[in-house]
């Protein structure tokens, strides 16, 4: 009876000394995450002022804005996701259709969830070599290739969850009306997949918006109002970069109103992504 | 025959397709068996670029990999394997070592690791065995949630927050506490910068702990409740059945979770660069300035003058790209055999 009790008495006390660990493990993680937050957006919003949607970049110990980060960022996803999105979700179309159970969507599958995780400045590194190099020039172009490679396999994976997802009754449904393949797809998958692949399309916008290292030797920077592709063009991410790594107050200022800026962008996004697909699930 | 021209992907051995079987004997209105081409013909103009489209994500891979190669040639000749054991990086004499970077690539990413690993464990039993049930989805969806935040916000974090604070008021404090400790004293030594491979690593660690969170509560989800009931049903205590239980079932899902989050903490720039100091140097203490490979090209690049630096740089995106590869490309393995696993239940 006394060696049962000890033996309870430890269990339970055991039991108690790890919940409490794991109570206080998701403490730790809750505080760091929520004092990054606080000084995001205690510092963000701050800094945050009508110049910075108004002003260009501006000289050390000037004021100014952002403005023509915004708009080379905006140019630079639009182009990326532009170019990207018909590929990814062709390509995801081809695994989860007409070679779903091929050899060769075996190793696009494997190489795209690599892809997926691949560090993002060896892509820039790879389109430098591409593109900067023969055009002689940092572009705004360049820049876009290099975000287009990150939106390709965002896309590729959720096309191809999504259309995992159509019931097979569906198609078989319409194979039996006579349609061929293509038109099965166009028509009958594609359509009730379709919040599915918006969510992927906004979750790699997402991915983008924050997306610096494939920036840094592709679009490179610029101080003024550009928008030719050929040319480096202005973007947030490395303006927030090289503003926060130099020495001067106003700079750190603007860092701070950019990095609230593309949190505040891409936790919306999120956030639409996910009410999308809860939309379509209930 | 006269279908023989309709092309599908179903022919069969004799060049019949489907269609001849089916028509052969049958008068077809000549405008109807026009319609089944063109639909036939767009079949296989669609399906050729939807596989152009999958072979193009091959292709950028295999370009990556090539265009590293090569533009690395020039360093790989000039340096040989000496490359990945000296530390000497001098672009003004054009000798170039790596391994500094890469020795701070690899322990900034195995602290953060030692550190996220647990806590991100023991986040994942508190949502899914401690939690207050009303509280557990909006806490899920708020981890998932900073899972996505970008990257540099962490980064200017570190430089603007935490490393100001780590260098007055925690640092110093540290360094005395072990100053007569043995082996500690020599790996928490050295004036209090704020900035080095602790911070860099402490940043990091913050950086993966949703995302390794977010997986882990998803594995630890498909542990089958009948499972875990039958253990409570036995006496188990609560943990008793995460720790017999839970974990055995979802090791490999965890596991392969972990792997994910190390590929991106291998990889990771922006969270790095700002706080690691940027020193070509291997110290043993781990409050020295130190440099990761992405730190070392995202600082360098623009910068370098000179065929052969450019390709030492280019030489140690190419060692990234290579043991990222193989941690995602393990992380997958035991991933896909969980999903095979998973779907073996259900079916």
């Amino acid at each position: 009876m006394n060696f049962n009790r000890r033996i309870y008495n430890r269990r339970k006390r055991s039991n108690a000394i790890w919940l409490v660990l794991s109570a206080l493990a998701a403490l730790f993680g809750i505080v760091w995450l929520t004092l990054i937050l606080y000084s995001l957006f205690y510092n963000g919003f701050s800094s945050l002022n009508a110049d910075v949607f108004a002003k260009m970049t501006p000289a050390p110990g000037e004021a100014g804005g952002l403005w023509n980060a915004i708009v080379g960022s905006l140019i630079m996803s639009g182009l990326a996701v532009v170019a990207g999105t018909p590929v990814g979700i062709l390509a995801g179309t081809y695994l989860a259709e007409y070679g779903r159970y091929a050899r060769l969507s075996f190793f696009v599958r494997f190489i795209n969830d690599i892809l997926l995780s691949a560090p993002s400045i060896v892509i820039g590194l790879f389109v430098w070599q591409v593109m900067v190099v023969n055009m002689q020039s940092f572009s705004a172009l360049a820049g876009a290739a290099s975000l287009m490679i990150i939106v390709i396999p965002v896309v590729v994976r959720t096309t191809e969850n999504m259309l995992l997802l159509v019931p097979n009754g569906l198609r078989e449904a319409a194979a039996a009306l006579g349609a061929p393949r293509s038109v099965l797809i166009k028509a009958v998958t594609w359509r009730a997949a379709r919040a599915g692949m918006v969510t992927g399309v906004l979750l790699a916008v997402a991915r983008i918006s924050g997306e610096t290292a494939p920036l840094l030797f592709t679009a490179l920077n610029n101080q003024f109002w550009s928008t030719d592709l050929t040319k480096p063009i202005a973007n947030l991410p490395v303006v927030i970069f090289q503003f926060a790594m130099s020495p001067y107050e106003g700079w750190h200022h603007l860092a701070w109103a950019g990095a609230l800026l593309i949190t505040i962008t891409v936790l919306g996004l999120s956030i639409a992504a996910r009410l999308l697909e809860s939309s379509k699930r209930s | 025959m006269q279908h023989a021209l309709l092309r599908s992907e179903d022919q069969s051995s004799d060049g019949h397709t489907m269609v001849d079987v089916a028509l052969s004997g049958v008068t077809v209105p000549e405008h109807k068996v026009a319609a089944v081409k063109r639909g036939s013909a767009g079949d296989v103009r669609f399906r050729a670029l939807t596989l152009a489209a999958s072979v193009l994500v091959l292709a950028v891979f295999a370009g990556v990999m090539l265009s590293l190669a090569m533009g690395a040639a020039p360093a790989i000749k000039a340096f040989g394997f000496d490359f990945l054991t000296t530390q000497y990086w001098n672009p003004v004499t054009e000798k170039f070592g790596g391994l500094a970077s890469i020795y701070g690539t690899l322990i900034s990413s195995v602290i953060a690791m030692l550190l996220a690993v647990p806590v991100g464990i023991g986040i994942a039993i508190f949502l899914t065995e401690i939690c207050p049930r009303p509280l557990r989805r909006p806490i899920g969806i708020a981890i998932e949630l900073l899972a996505g935040i970008p990257s540099i916000v962490y980064g200017i974090w570190g430089l603007f927050s935490f490393a100001p604070y780590f260098q007055e008021n925690i640092q110093p404090w540290f360094v005395d506490l072990v100053a007569n400790v043995p082996v500690l004293q020599d790996v928490f030594a050295g004036p209090p910068y704020g900035i080095g491979i602790f911070t860099a690593s402490f940043i990091l660690m913050i950086m993966i702990l949703p995302f390794i969170s977010a997986v882990t509560r998803d594995v630890f989800d498909t542990v089958p409740a009948t499972l875990k009931e039958s253990a409570y049903a036995m006496g188990c205590t609560t943990w008793e059945v995460v720790w017999r239980v839970v974990l055995p079932f979802a090791r490999t899902g965890v596991v392969g979770g972990a792997m994910l989050a190390l590929g991106r903490a291998l990889g990771e720039t922006m969270a790095v660069t700002f706080v690691i100091g940027n020193a070509h140097h291997i110290a043993s203490s781990l409050f020295a300035p130190g440099t990761t490979i992405s730190a070392t090209i995202a600082n360098e690049f623009t910068e370098a003058v000179g065929d052969l630096y450019r390709a030492s740089l280019i030489e140690l995106g190419l060692i990234l790209f290579f043991i990222t590869f193989i941690v995602l490309a393990s992380a997958q393995i035991m991933l896909r055999a969980l999903e095979k696993r998973a779907g073996g239940v259900q079916g």
